[in-house]
């Protein structure tokens, strides 16, 4: 096993102007993982769970402290300095997010849409067709609703909508927001399935989640954020 | 990935008035938002510079009077610069500055380099014009000269942008709004320039033709492969389509950054107020 990423002394704080307030987030976070490991962050709502994994992705701008990726295409990056057209790259190539939330353009199908990340990978429009299809089977979406639109779809629905779009890119690291917010218990079990089965395809995970029986005996190992140890 | 920006704006201003002692210094000039009160000198774009990549859609927000159409206008030579450098790579290998070009070369970026669609289809279509009239205006402009030709493409782009068949004959003046918008488009598209500048093309139109206007857009890049600059004071129209964004202000870029940051973890105090007016 290899390292695919470091998280070293890791801070962001928001200045909020019309406040004129500084909100600390996180500070000093530090964990790392190895290719193929799932690593689970756990804290209480409002430790900065997201923020973390926010950051690694670059939605938010981390302050201080560095991410150490090591990427197929550039080798060992810092994903805190990484310039932005880079951390297009590896969204469109090597690092996934999924979260509870469907971004969605308008008038764009199920289908289409998972066929467009594949587009955006500079891949041919058959090859898209393919792969779609074979994500919305392997994610068991309906095929009835392939063709709809998602704004319709159901919290489970969009969830295996949004893996779907991520998992067909065959991302290395893959970046799990509370996936499993606001889903029933049957629900919640198929997305474990579908965890489950991208571990033993050799996905590198981060995931987090607010219960802890979820993630019972799923991750390789836990990050606390408050007491800030793996454990 | 290429490495060399397809179009690259260097420190580009545009100012109208001539300037006072109290604004004509940048450094210590005394100005209120972008506009002197001694001299009214307005500062429309004050030293502006950033980067196209290909195949890109590049955001450009910010409020009315921010001075985003006003650049777009400097970069399709419809207003004169007051300073700057910009350089395209497909012409002259990327080594001159477009702004100093002749008259005459600029008539030749445009027809064969540079796309436009205005926020108003009057500025860019012939109202009188028919449909597949306007498209061959363009394909001539570019050296075009067979008809049979012209026409067979303005059809087909006619058909990209979903203009009826039995519609293509018809003047743009008949049309609705977003058909107006969408004819455009195909006008713009017709030489097929690998830069598009599209102005505030969405604003004005109701939610679904705004709906297909966006798909359309992003259609083209994907199928085109075209860079795109896309100006518009809606930040829901910029989080649909540019991967990258800039905020401009008082004509400057005040923050830059990937679209979902600007939006998720703003920095700038307006850039903030912005965002919380998000409905």
């Amino acid at each position: 096993m290899s390292r695919l990423l470091e998280v070293k002394d890791l801070s962001k704080s928001f200045i909020i102007h019309h406040l004129t307030k500084k909100m600390t987030a996180i500070e000093t976070i530090n964990f790392s993982l190895e290719e193929g490991e799932f690593i689970g962050i756990v804290g209480k709502s409002g430790s900065g769970k997201s923020t973390v994994l926010k950051s690694i992705y670059r939605t938010y701008l981390p302050e201080k402290g560095s991410i150490l990726y090591n990427s197929e295409k550039f080798g060992l990056v810092d994903l805190a300095k990484l310039s932005e057209r880079e951390v297009l790259y590896l969204r469109q190539h090597e690092i996934g997010y999924v979260s509870q939330f469907l971004n969605v353009m308008p008038r764009t199908t199920a289908r289409e849409l998972v066929e467009q990340a594949v587009i955006e990978m500079g891949r041919p429009k058959d090859e898209a067709r393919q792969a779609a299809e074979d994500a919305l089977t392997h994610f068991e979406l309906d095929p009835e609703l392939w063709d709809s639109y998602p704004n319709t779809f159901s919290g489970g629905q969009k969830l295996r909508l949004n893996i779907s779009c991520a998992i067909v890119k065959k991302p290395r690291l893959l970046l799990l927001d509370e996936p499993t917010a606001s889903l029933d218990d049957a629900s919640k079990l198929r997305v474990r399935e579908i965890i489950e089965r991208l571990k033993i395809g050799g996905t590198t995970l981060i995931g987090i989640f607010h219960d802890l029986e979820f993630m019972d005996g799923l991750c390789d190992k836990v990050y606390d954020l408050q007491k800030k140890i793996v454990v | 990935m290429h490495d060399k920006p397809i179009l690259q704006v260097r420190n580009l201003k545009k100012q109208y008035g001539p300037g006072c002692a109290d604004c004509a210094d940048p450094a210590n000039r005394i100005i209120e938002k972008n506009h002197c009160p001694k001299c009214q000198t307005v500062y429309a774009c004050r030293n502006i510079s950033f980067d196209l990549h290909e195949g890109e859609i590049l955001g450009i927000v910010g409020e009315s009077g921010s001075g985003k159409s006003t650049l777009m206008k400097c970069l399709y030579f419809d207003e004169a610069v007051t300073d700057g450098k910009a350089f395209i790579r497909s012409y002259q290998g990327g080594q001159t500055n477009i702004f100093e070009e002749s008259s005459q070369q600029h008539r030749f970026i445009r027809n064969y380099i540079l796309g436009m669609v205005y926020q108003n289809p009057i500025l860019g279509l012939k109202m009188d014009f028919s449909s597949v009239g306007n498209i061959a205006e363009k394909l001539i402009a570019a050296g075009d000269r067979r008809v049979k030709r012209m026409e067979e493409r303005s059809k087909e782009l006619l058909e990209h942008v979903h203009i009826p068949i039995a519609r293509m004959k018809d003047e743009p003046k008949k049309f609705s709004g977003g058909m107006q918008q969408r004819v455009q488009i195909a006008k713009a598209l017709s030489n097929n320039p690998p830069i598009l500048f599209l102005d505030e093309v969405t604003t004005g139109l109701d939610l679904s033709v705004q709906a297909s206007v966006l798909d359309l857009i992003k259609r083209i890049q994907r199928e085109l492969g075209i860079s795109m600059l896309v100006v518009s004071h809606d930040l829901a129209v910029i989080r649909m389509l540019a991967n990258r964004t800039i905020v401009m202000l008082n004509g400057e870029i005040i923050e830059q950054g990937l679209t979902d940051q600007i939006l998720e973890d703003p920095q700038h105090a307006y850039t903030q107020q912005l965002v919380y007016s998000l409905i």
